[in-house]
């Protein structure tokens, strides 16, 4: 194999000319980590929701949550975005569906993105959150409300703080997941980090530079946020009961 | 403050299996009630109906008068002034014994809370583990902990849900007398249910013997062990063995270990076959006894011996004598009976069934 390896072409200026095609990566991290910090909250805040909607005595609450989750797990997330992002502006009214249309870019394809990869999360997250707050002991639940608590002050004080503890390994994972996922917006047109690093290979033809570049960037992001969360774990863990110090035999 | 507790009726259905079946009792203000019977016997069912954790198909729970709990109706758990205990304690693990004993305490004023907590773990004898989160105390300190925090809100009935089957057999037995002494200071309305006869007998002042979603017998522990009106409570609570006799026209029971004086069972006359209840305690060893039986087996239990003895028509007895008569299986004993209270039955088929 005939190959001109060049990693000085970090440092060339790109096609906008101005700034190098580092740079160029540089900002399609941004969005990459823009859009996942975006569908994060979505997805925490809707998964936390539908994951309690499905543990409550209320038969219709508990439907819904299902068929939520159902509904964004079952179907690819490519797939998503595209309905997103192509049919939903086809299907609204044409007033609202012209206005989602002309959105300037890139928000035209960020908030799509956001809105499907969050949704496309929340559901995963539902099935983890339901999954935490069944594995409390029952007995939980009724002595928080045979000490005075409503059903939801006995979420917030006692199921939810435990079982938010039991998912946070899975929480990690769904945190890169989400991170990883962002490239699946590129199809819509948002030029996130692996968008970035196919434009630098278009423009330039170093097809190994530009990607070893966005895999390693990457990589690094992962670790980090990998390392954020096995502290927070840590942080919060209760000694005895689940995470890494219950391992350890309790830290006290 | 304490509640008295009517159930009238109560019924109770997981889809259409019915688990409790017109179960009724009632319990004084500041009395300790137990309900104890075999494991699916529904007690459990009955202690989430009186929290209000589970809907009444028939029925009434009424506590000092006030129906709580009807077909429909219902006050929720939170609003009801009861505080609960569990088989697994429940505490949370998140939070300190403090705040755990706290919990309950939310609308009243830190001053008020610090005090009421303090007091309710000098009760328990806990005073100085305040700090400690849950994992780092033992079985019994985690159910103490929780007994103050059911406490704590003081709640006008305590419920009470196996405390103590999670504790080995020591432990369980000194709890439960302490928790009653702690039941009787605070003056609680109080009821528990448990499978352990032991348990029960120490904690309570009423005894509700559970058989397949009624109370077969509500009495005091004497009472459901002296005095058991079912057969089904005679063989539960405690140990023993029916001897089959018969009525005779004189007004007493006749069996092959002599005549006993006592009450025939209702619907017995003259003639028929009765099933008289034995316990091991009923039996005494007496080398100058007419009546001898030979010795199938032993339990050496410290102080005495748990002998099972085989009549002359081979059935077999229960019998406790003191460790130092020591005899060899196979060996013939003397025996005779010393009963305070015949309790005897209407004779079934088979008196081992």
């Amino acid at each position: 194999m005939k190959y001109n390896w060049n990693w000085g072409i970090l440092w060339q200026t790109s096609a906008d000319g101005h700034n190098s095609w580092l740079m160029t990566l540089v900002h399609g991290l941004g969005w990459t980590l823009s859009a996942a910090a975006c569908a994060w909250i979505i997805a925490l805040l809707l998964g936390s929701a539908i994951g309690v909607m499905r543990t409550t005595p209320s038969k219709w609450a508990r439907r819904i949550g299902n068929a939520w989750v159902e509904l964004f797990r079952n179907i690819p997330l490519l797939v998503q975005l595209f309905l997103w992002y192509f049919v939903l502006p086809e299907v609204l009214p044409k007033g609202m569906g012209d206005s989602l249309k002309q959105m300037a870019p890139p928000w035209g394809s960020f908030v799509p993105a956001v809105i499907g990869l969050g949704f496309f999360t929340s559901a995963r997250i539902a099935e983890q959150v339901r999954a935490g707050i069944q594995a409390l002991p029952p007995g939980q639940g009724m002595a928080g409300t045979a000490l005075g608590l409503t059903l939801p002050q006995t979420y917030r004080h006692v199921l939810l703080p435990m079982a938010f503890r039991i998912i946070l390994p899975p929480l990690t994972s769904e945190t890169m997941n989400i991170i990883k996922n962002t490239s699946v917006a590129l199809t819509i047109g948002l030029i996130e980090l692996t968008a970035a690093g196919r434009s630098m290979q278009e423009f330039t033809f170093q097809v190994f530079e530009a990607f070893t570049a966005a895999t390693a960037i990457y990589i690094i992001v992962n670790l980090v946020a990998v390392t954020l969360m096995r502290w927070f774990e840590k942080r919060v863990a209760v000694p005895g009961f689940i995470g890494p110090a219950a391992v350890g035999g309790g830290a006290h | 403050m304490a509640a008295s507790v009517e159930v009238a009726g109560l019924e109770h259905a997981y889809d259409t299996q019915p688990v409790v079946r017109g179960l009724s009792f009632s319990l004084a203000a500041g009395g300790i009630g137990c309900l104890l019977g075999p494991s699916g016997c529904g007690k459990t069912t009955v202690l989430r109906c009186l929290a209000g954790f589970e809907p009444l198909r028939a029925g009434t729970i009424a506590f000092s008068g006030r129906v709580v709990s009807s077909p429909g109706r219902s006050v929720p758990p939170e609003s009801r002034g009861v505080g609960m205990v569990f088989q697994d304690y429940a505490l949370f693990p998140h939070l300190d014994v403090t705040r755990n004993v706290a919990f309950g305490l939310e609308r009243r004023t830190a001053a008020d809370r610090d005090a009421r907590v303090r007091r309710m773990l000098g009760l328990v004898g806990l005073a100085d583990v305040g700090r400690a989160y849950p994992h780092e105390l033992s079985g019994g300190q985690q159910q103490r902990v929780a007994l103050a925090r059911a406490l704590a809100p003081e709640p006008e009935l305590l419920l009470l849900d196996e405390p103590f089957s999670n504790l080995d057999v020591d432990l369980r037995e000194r709890l439960s007398v302490e928790v009653r002494a702690i039941l009787k200071e605070t003056g609680i309305t109080a009821i528990l249910v448990t499978h352990d006869q032991h348990e029960a007998f120490a904690i309570a002042d009423e005894v509700g013997i559970m058989n397949e979603g009624v109370i077969d017998q509500w009495a005091s522990p004497y009472d459901v062990y002296h005095r058991p009106r079912s057969r089904f409570v005679a063989d539960f609570v405690g140990q023993g063995v029916f001897v089959r006799g018969v009525a005779d026209s004189s007004g007493r029971l006749v069996t092959e270990l002599g005549e006993l004086e006592g009450e025939w069972p209702p619907g017995v006359a003259a003639g028929d076959a009765v099933d008289v209840l034995l316990r091991p305690d009923d039996i005494v060893h007496d080398d100058s006894s007419p009546w001898r039986a030979v010795v199938r087996s032993k339990t050496f239990r410290g102080a005495e011996f748990l002998y099972t003895l085989a009549l002359a028509s081979g059935t077999r007895v229960l019998a406790v004598v003191p460790s130092h008569h020591d005899h060899a299986i196979g060996e013939s004993i003397g025996i005779r009976l010393e009963i305070d209270h015949v309790v005897a039955f209407h004779a079934v088929a088979d008196p081992s069934a």
